[in-house]
């Protein structure tokens, strides 16, 4: 089998903090002297002799990456965000240039970075499919050719001569993966497009991804959602910061990302530069699992109730201030969801929060779990206002099953639940 | 299911590139589609949902002309070598309005579409160049009016030089391709472009002999004012179509020289600066 693609301690490095210099003026004479010196600066940096001490920082978004994937293989690529995955697609795809390093491709690269790209609200459906297939980089007559099927699989077949603009979201989005999805190109990148559309759509899009494999072509995949990637790929890398610290069969590689993720085993804490400036005034501290006991645990028995703790900050007041946790499964499944004003008495009594230290607790009965990896994230927000922080996969833990009902058969049960059922037996005669 | 097209797959090497980039022809070449497309949507979309549509590829040229003959015919009275004022003016908007439009399009072609170059790869060059050649369109519609106007005035073309029109059109073609290159790519960065361009258009319209003759400059400034490469477009183009003026002389070829340098240099600069476009956009 021949290398599609071979990366070679690839590097990307960012320019950040340059907008800062903008606010360092004390005085008018300053500003005076910085606004009539700026005609030489725009000069100076046009021809690359700008002042590069100038409060510039660089980062490496991606740093000393290699691998080579053989043709026709499917690879995943997991990491939290920021861990240089979108970075890592976009010089594959050649939007970007490395910093440092090489990367020889085999094949035309098809990205589906962003579907849509380059579509027209005013021109109608057909003509944005020409339109868009020659921006990806079709052939007029590849896309004849493949001009029907692209409507029936957008299923827009009666609105094709509508302006875009009519279209509804959903319309919209699934002309434009549609025609993203049968550029068929030797290797296809794919970013989280499974945020797309319906549940329906979405299952066609897997099954459109699986079908690109099947043909032999090299796929890269990039998504949150672990058991699209647990489905769809037999290797996957992980990120972290920017650099590569696993590839492995995909079920490995997911374990050691979801439970590499946490700072501590049964405990999360965020320190002051892992919270987005935008959560303010919002500022997460530290999750907890605990055991009934109290002790901060990785693994909780499944016949024990179970104690989650979300330790906050508020720098100001927060009006309808809702702190919850979505609980699912190590393949990304959801188990359930969660607020602490779910119910009316607190939804009423915790109306608006006074800024300080809080803690919102939750006990998860006992009887609840199956066997397996779990994984909370949590959200605080605003109902309809906004969303202030969010964390998908804060943190996981184990759930021991020993005593639980049925494990006297040495088998597996199916399902994320385990419950305690009231089963009666009668005897009808 | 269609089939997957069986040519052997070229191999593509990704590496930073250094100095100035070689200006990679052949991806412009594959991509050559994309230009054409990109000047039809740009035709397309233009007029779309305006009550007049393709009439304001007439008006307003027209509109331009009829202020220019009020302002400089009627009030100024400037000569016009025996040319009647209106074709003596329509005759240098032609390639005046090709310049404007692809100085503002162009310029303006890359962080127009910004979610283009920060998604997909394509050859950037492709995007100034295509608003450069939807000019042309209106280009051609304004070209039928001033037949229009001539058989009107009775103006009779200079046929025995009308075979070198096209070679000032494509001179016109690369003095705005040259300037939009320039100023598209400085764009991406110092967004001073944005402000600088409805002055600029309009400097350069008193620069360049639209409204008046360049026989009114008087002879020791004739070199000073060749500089401007428009100047030499338009001349080119009264002398190729009108038959006045000097036809190329050396005035001619310090306007030509610089249109290609100016082309030239540009592309250069759109290659070297292309790398940066999707980090600094």
């Amino acid at each position: 089998m021949a290398t599609a693609i071979s990366v070679k301690n690839i590097g990307k490095q960012y320019k950040i903090g340059a907008a800062e210099s903008k606010f360092r003026y004390n005085m008018l004479r300053d500003v005076i002297v910085d606004t009539v010196a700026a005609p030489v600066r725009l000069v100076k940096a046009m021809i690359g002799k700008s002042d590069r001490r100038l409060n510039q920082n660089y980062v490496w978004a991606l740093k000393d990456v290699s691998f080579d994937l053989e043709e026709g293989k499917v690879l995943g690529i997991v990491g939290r965000n920021g861990a240089g995955k979108s970075t890592l697609l976009k010089i594959l795809s050649r939007v970007t240039e490395p910093t440092v390093g090489t990367v020889s491709v085999r094949g035309r690269v098809g990205s589906l970075l962003e579907v849509g790209t380059g579509f027209h609200p005013e021109l109608t459906g057909r003509e944005n499919i020409y339109m868009n297939g020659a921006i990806l980089g079709m052939r007029r007559a590849e896309i004849d050719a493949k001009f029907d099927e692209i409507v029936e699989f957008s299923e827009v077949t009666q609105y094709i001569d509508t302006p875009v603009k009519r279209y509804s979201s959903g319309m919209y989005l699934r002309l434009a993966f549609a025609v993203a999805a049968h550029l068929e190109p030797e290797i296809l990148v794919v970013d989280e497009v499974l945020a797309v559309g319906d549940a329906e759509f979405q299952k066609k899009c897997l099954g459109k991804m699986g079908d690109v494999a099947q043909q032999g072509r090299t796929v890269l995949f990039v998504s949150h959602n672990m058991s699209a990637i647990l489905r769809l790929t037999q290797e996957a890398i992980v990120l972290n910061k920017g650099q590569m610290i696993m590839r492995a069969p995909t079920q490995e590689a997911v374990d050691f990302y979801l439970s590499s993720g946490q700072a501590q085993a049964g405990q999360r804490d965020w320190g002051v530069e892992d919270v987005p400036a935008s959560s303010a005034p919002f500022r997460p501290i530290s999750l907890k699992i605990k055991s009934r006991s109290g002790k901060v645990v990785d693994t909780v028995r499944s016949i024990e109730p179970v104690t989650v703790e979300f330790e906050y900050q508020l720098d100001a007041p927060v009006t309808g201030l809702r702190v919850g946790m979505y609980l699912s499964t190590m393949r990304g499944e959801y188990v359930l969801a969660s607020f602490d004003t779910d119910e009316p008495n607190l939804f009423e009594k915790f109306d608006s929060r006074k800024s300080g230290r809080y803690v919102s607790r939750a006990e998860i009965p006992a009887d609840m779990f199956n066997e397996g990896r779990y994984t909370i994230g949590v959200n605080a927000s605003s109902f309809g206002v906004r969303r202030y922080f969010m964390d998908e996969n804060a943190i996981a833990f184990n759930v021991d099953i020993s005593g639980a009902p049925g494990t006297h058969w040495p088998e597996p049960r199916v399902g994320p639940v385990r419950p305690r059922l009231n089963w009666a037996i009668e005897k009808m005669d | 299911m269609t089939e997957i097209t069986k040519h052997e797959p070229t191999t593509i090497y990704i590496k930073p590139s250094k100095g100035l980039a070689a200006l990679n022809l052949r991806d412009l070449w594959i991509y050559r589609e994309l230009i054409f497309f990109m000047v039809w949507r740009d035709v397309k979309v233009k007029y779309k949902q305006t009550l007049l549509g393709m009439a304001w590829a007439v008006i307003q040229p027209v509109m331009t002309m009829l202020i220019f003959t009020f302002l400089f015919d009627r009030v100024a009275k400037l000569p016009t070598e025996g040319i009647p004022y209106p074709v003596f003016s329509f005759t240098a908007l032609l390639p005046w309005g090709l310049f404007v439009v692809a100085l503002n399009q162009g310029s303006r072609s890359l962080v127009a579409h910004n979610n283009m170059v920060t998604k997909i790869y394509f050859p950037r060059l492709i995007l100034p160049m295509s608003s450069v050649f939807a000019g042309l369109v209106d280009f051609a519609i304004a070209f039928v009016i001033l037949v229009i106007l001539m058989v009107y005035y009775q103006v009779a073309p200079a046929w025995n030089l009308l075979w070198t029109l096209p070679f000032f059109l494509l001179l016109a073609i690369v003095t705005a391709l040259g300037v939009a290159l320039w100023l598209s790519a400085i764009n991406v960065q110092y967004r001073d472009v944005n402000q600088a361009l409805p002055f600029l258009t309009q400097f350069w319209l008193f620069a360049t002999p639209v409204a008046y003759s360049a026989s009114v400059i008087s002879a020791k400034w004739q070199i000073l004012y060749s500089l401007n490469p428009m100047a030499g477009v338009v001349n080119g183009f009264r002398w190729a179509l009108l038959g006045i003026g000097n036809g190329p002389d050396i005035t001619f070829w310090v306007s030509a020289g610089i249109s290609i340098l100016i082309f030239v240099s540009g592309l250069f600069y759109f290659r070297s600066m292309e790398k940066t476009f999707a980090d600094t956009i």
